[in-house]
């Protein structure tokens, strides 16, 4: 210790309020720690790599003789689906593997820290995106093998691919806010799973609204995910920039306004 | 910074002053009622058997756990009010090291040093000088998964440094460490001290605190049952004792006999039955005891005389007002040698 004094009481700066630029850094830092995790254990990676290209094959040939005649006719109505339900299906994990982190000693480390509260959680999200980038461009990428040029050209197949990446960070604090609460690691991932598979599913992801019952077409109209699947499917296969467009962004930024601050708050007070 | 505080007095005299602390976990009272004064610049000790709620104290000071009642100060700030300032001038390590297992020592440095507001540059430099301190360079690149628990514990301890904090907190700091990597920890505990720091120590080893602390409260069940300096613990014990050893196991009960008779108190014998133990009020007395024995022909393997350890302070103080509880039984046995 001999170089290392200590610092008096009274040489420190204390202030008992974070500033929102230290919220920024702490949060890149965490994300930064995020990244490190994910090159020291690519196997994490293994879900957003072979998800897109396995499901993409499967319900294009599976789906797209029935629905669409043939399969060149059904690419620009499944691969918008599958890129949403695929990255979607992928922000689970941020909640889950946020269960595994908080049950580590280095949670108390961060606790301990004089850093924003919302630091840890932020990076965490944050890194993920990551994961929903792999995914995204692998899924694009696997229809373009299959056939698939959407219209809407290169610039708008990349805004569709942020908005989705977006959105899917959105979602990820609602399955924070599990991981959060949740004991366990797989029942987050059991209640999450509960929750997406109707969502995604019944939705005009896969198959046209058209062809369902009344009761089932109005569910599938209310549901968010089927206006993000039309606004991905709008911008890459006409380059429009819609109303299902605004809905999305819109329900995204709900979405972030009551789950961060929940979940913040039900983080705290696991504390 | 607008609201900028500045220490409420320059020299203040308690670094932890911690009143009526109360924490419930369901129905089990795991701190009930701490008072806890820590005075600045000693080495505290808070000394107590598992389970005894020394880990939650702990965390409730170091603002990772709320308080259920009570009131409780680091540096004159309130844990709950001011947790944030409180937190800038403490330092915490765990029973469980802290740190991250996937990442290196280095990287798990750097993070910790970014997240205090180091710069890049600043952060390299603080991480390569604690490990060097630390005696952790060769091992600077490596995952923590292959570290041993001595390396975790000390990677674990600077991460706490690295703010230079004016409190530390160490939870069982040794626990599960082999005699040479304790003796380590201690040095440089007690280093830390030189250089100005408070620390905080809970411990389940009577040796340890006896070691290093200045100042100990002894924690059974969620409660203070004793406290003061070192010294003052071990005179409240009262008197030194007296050891006998018997070469026949057969004389013992005339021994013993002769002990009560000539001392004038009660004696016990030790489990193994070789070992004779009576309270002694004077030295005097000792001389009349083995002229005693030595006419009725018992011979002694050898005669001792001690001063009561932390370890049997401990144990008479834990043992107390136990009553029937079965769970702690097993420390009122070791108590009654």
């Amino acid at each position: 210790m001999g170089k290392q004094s200590t610092m008096s009481v009274s040489d420190i700066q204390l202030r008992n309020k974070t500033s929102f630029k230290q919220t920024i850094q702490n949060s890149l830092t965490m994300a930064y720690r995020g990244l490190l995790k994910i090159r020291r254990t690519p196997e994490q990676l293994f879900d957003v790599t072979f998800q897109p290209i396995i499901f993409t094959l499967m319900f294009t040939y599976i789906f797209g003789g029935a629905i669409s005649g043939n399969v060149q006719n059904y690419l620009p109505i499944i691969i918008p689906g599958i890129l949403v339900q695929t990255v979607i299906t992928t922000s689970i994990v941020t909640g889950t593997q946020l269960r595994e982190d908080m049950d580590k000693g280095v949670f108390d480390r961060f606790k301990s820290l004089p850093i924003a509260r919302i630091a840890p959680l932020a990076g965490a999200l944050l890194a993920d995106t990551i994961r929903y980038t792999i995914a995204t461009v692998l899924t694009f990428s696997m229809g373009y093998v299959l056939g698939y040029h959407p219209e809407g050209g290169i610039g708008s197949v990349v805004l569709a691919g942020l908005l989705v990446i977006t959105c899917s960070w959105a979602i990820s604090w609602i399955f924070a806010f599990f991981g959060v609460i949740a004991r366990t690691a797989s029942s987050v991932q059991g209640i999450s799973m509960l929750i997406l598979f109707p969502l995604t599913f019944l939705s005009n992801a896969f198959v046209p609204a058209e062809t369902m019952p009344n009761w089932l077409q109005m569910f599938v109209k209310f549901n968010p995910i089927s206006h993000l699947v039309t606004a991905v499917r709008d911008l890459a296969n006409t380059g429009t920039l819609g109303w299902d467009l605004i809905i999305s962004l819109t329900g995204a930024t709900v979405i972030v306004a009551i789950f961060a601050p929940l979940t913040v708050r039900a983080y705290m007070r696991k504390a | 910074m607008k609201s900028d505080y500045r220490m409420k007095s320059e020299n203040v005299k308690y670094a932890v002053e911690a009143q009526g602390l109360i924490r419930t976990f369901g129905d089990h009272r795991a701190v009930d009622g701490v008072d806890l004064m820590v005075p600045t610049g000693s080495i505290y000790g808070v000394l107590g058997p598992n389970g005894a709620g020394k880990t939650t104290t702990i965390r409730m000071l170091a603002t990772l756990l709320r308080t259920d009642a009570g009131s409780a100060k680091i540096f004159g700030y309130d844990v709950e009010k001011e947790s944030q300032i409180v937190r800038q001038l403490i330092g915490v390590t765990g029973q469980y090291a802290s740190v991250d297992e996937s990442l290196t020592a280095t990287e798990n440095l750097m993070i910790f040093s970014r997240l205090l507001g180091l710069s890049r540059l600043e952060a390299k430099r603080k991480a390569n000088d604690l490990l060097e301190e630390f005696g952790l360079m060769d091992a600077a690149k490596r995952p923590l998964k292959n570290f041993s628990g001595g390396m975790r514990r000390r990677l674990d301890l600077a991460a706490s440094l690295i703010a230079q904090p004016p409190l530390i907190f160490l939870d069982e700091p040794t626990t599960g460490l082999d005699p040479r990597t304790r003796n380590q920890m201690w040095n440089t505990i007690r280093q830390l001290v030189k250089s100005g720091s408070t620390v905080l120590l809970t411990t389940q080893y009577l040796q340890e605190a006896d070691e290093l602390a200045d100042r100990i409260a002894v924690i059974d069940q969620g409660r203070v049952v004793a406290e003061g300096a070192v010294n003052e613990l071990k005179e409240s014990m009262g008197t030194s004792s007296l050891h006998l050893s018997i070469q026949h196991t057969q004389d013992i009960p005339n021994a013993r006999l002769i002990v009560e008779q000539v001392l004038n108190v009660t004696s016990a014998v030790s489990p193994e039955g070789r070992m004779i133990t009576a309270p002694m009020t004077t030295a005097d007395r000792v001389t009349d005891l083995l002229v005693a024995l030595r006419e009725a022909d018992i011979k002694l393997a050898e005669l001792s005389v001690r001063k009561p350890s932390l370890d049997e302070v401990f144990l008479t103080i834990t043992g107390e007002g136990r009553g029937e509880n079965l769970t702690h039984s097993n420390h009122k046995k070791r108590g009654i040698i």
